[in-house]
């Protein structure tokens, strides 16, 4: 069963073991209206927690996706490259990014869980 | 949000709230950018259906002078279109250019159909550019012909296949319009200008009312199954596939109407003659050509190249710049338009896009990514 964090730039990270599983959340997704363009890294590459991993593009403008953990990419969400729009859609299922092997679990003592992701909405707002 | 109360308001500006829209800053007003359906829905709406904008945020002013070609004459000296062949009830694209060939602001001039208006050309400016046309245009028309601006108005557009069918519902002699006509009479029995033309490419209307009768007439329309309202996200995204100029970035004050591929709104006697600011350059390139030129540009990969994205040719070199780029919903892939080098403007020649410092394969393109649905 995957444990959910989550970072002040609205990414996800879901773990599972030593694999993790990175996407934007549906707060993100809201706030860029239509997602048309989607960036990930290759596989293969490596993403450090906070340096930028990827681009996520809506009709008006580009964002920047930074890695939520650090480690190797060891797949990408291909689906996304004909079907952005499934990150408006299930943007905590289909809608993931990339896949990565965990390079050091006490980067998630930095994250946000569900809770305290709701509660930094709300402040937010 | 206190940077909100600095903003205009146009007389839709109710409407759009309770519509749910998300409202931003545009030209100093308060506009709504999408309405909760979003953007993509908004744009395939109007291509497939009817949509409404509000677009009264623009300049609404009359020149008025003795007679029409007195009016027309004076216009002639600031802008290259024929303004002295316009015919009652018809309407011209023109730029208003600058000394050195450039354009100040890109505009419409409708001649009323009705006599009884004659001496009076109704130009329809830029909301970003009104306050800089209204001067400059005081500043150069001679003394028996006055600017008369129109503060108490709205403009509403309503474009699509629909529209027509939409409109003719309150107003049966709409149908009769062909592009670029205008004429004068009641929607619903609300007291209207109204005109065949628009910022979509696709065939439809754009409606001048007074502004306390905005609201009746957008909620009239609205009320009609076939339409929806629109935001100025859809209506970018909408002109950009069209191929159509925005002001402030397609088109400026160093580019000239020639380097901007608007020759066909210069009259061919304008062409021949001058007799307008900017002449010069416009009269020389005319004759010699130009150094770069408006283009379209197509990605051949689906990333977007945005405004001020580098373009090189395929040897590398440098050679232009993307104007307006995004995401085009009915191409369902990204569009640009830019300025690029002659030759390197003909139509598939390969070029290179560097986004995010990657390079990007793209080809010189027809800005006119999906065709114009006019009703001639």
């Amino acid at each position: 069963m995957s444990k959910i964090y989550y970072t002040k730039e609205h990414e996800w990270v879901a773990v599972d073991g030593d694999t993790a599983t990175v996407g934007i959340t549906g707060h993100a997704a809201e706030q860029l209206g239509d997602i048309v363009f989607v960036e990930t890294p290759q596989v293969g590459d490596t993403v450090e927690q906070g340096a930028e991993s990827g681009v996520v593009e809506s009709v008006k403008a580009a964002s920047d996706v930074y890695a939520p953990v650090s480690g190797e990419v060891v797949a990408v969400n291909e689906a996304l490259e004909g079907e952005p729009g499934k990150v408006n859609e299930a943007p905590l299922g289909d809608g993931w990014f990339y896949r990565l092997k965990l390079a050091d679990p006490a980067e998630l003592n930095k994250l946000m869980d569900e809770a305290a992701y709701k509660a930094f909405l709300a402040s937010e707002g | 949000m206190s940077g909100a109360e600095d903003l205009k308001t146009t007389p839709l500006h109710d409407l759009h709230i309770r519509l749910g829209a998300r409202m931003v800053p545009f030209a100093g007003y308060d506009m709504p950018v999408q309405y909760p359906g979003g953007i993509v829905r908004e744009h395939l709406h109007t291509r497939g259906s009817a949509g409404l904008f509000d677009v009264s945020h623009m300049g609404q002013a009359w020149l008025v002078g003795p007679d029409f070609e007195t009016t027309a004459s004076a216009l002639e000296a600031l802008a290259p279109a024929d303004f002295l062949g316009l015919a009652p009830g018809r309407i011209r694209y023109s730029q208003l250019l600058n000394p050195q060939g450039g354009i100040i602001d890109d505009f419409m001039t409708t001649r009323p159909a009705d006599e009884a208006l004659d001496g009076r050309l109704m130009l329809v400016v830029n909301a970003a550019r009104k306050d800089v046309d209204y001067a400059w245009l005081r500043e150069h028309l001679p003394d028996n012909v006055t600017l008369e601006t129109e503060e108490d108005r709205a403009l509403i557009a309503l474009q699509g296949p629909k529209a027509e069918a939409v409109l003719a519902r309150h107003c049966p002699q709409a149908p009769a319009l062909s592009f670029m006509q205008a004429a004068a009479g009641e929607i619903g029995g609300i007291a209207a200008r109204y005109s065949r033309s628009g910022y979509t490419g696709e065939d439809g209307f754009e409606i001048s009312v007074a502004a306390s009768d905005a609201e009746a007439l957008a909620e009239l329309l609205l009320s009609e199954p076939e339409a929806a309202p629109i935001g100025l996200g859809a209506r970018d995204t909408l002109r950009l596939e069209a191929g159509l100029c925005l002001y402030g970035h397609d088109i400026d004050e160093t580019t000239s109407p020639v380097e901007a591929a608007l020759v066909w709104s210069i009259g061919k006697r304008r062409r021949e003659q001058g007799g307008f600011i900017g002449a010069q350059r416009v009269l020389k390139e005319l004759a010699e050509g130009t150094a770069r030129k408006r283009t379209g540009i197509a990605p051949l990969g689906r990333a977007p190249a945005r405004e001020g994205t580098e373009v090189f040719s395929e040897s590398g070199e440098k050679i232009g710049h993307v104007t307006s780029g995004g995401y085009g919903p009915t191409l369902g892939g990204p569009v640009a338009m830019g300025y690029v080098k002659t030759p390197f403007n003909r139509k598939d020649t390969p070029l290179t896009l560097r986004v995010r410092g990657k390079d990007m394969p793209a080809r010189a393109a027809s800005a006119v990514f999906v065709p114009h649905n006019y009703k001639r």
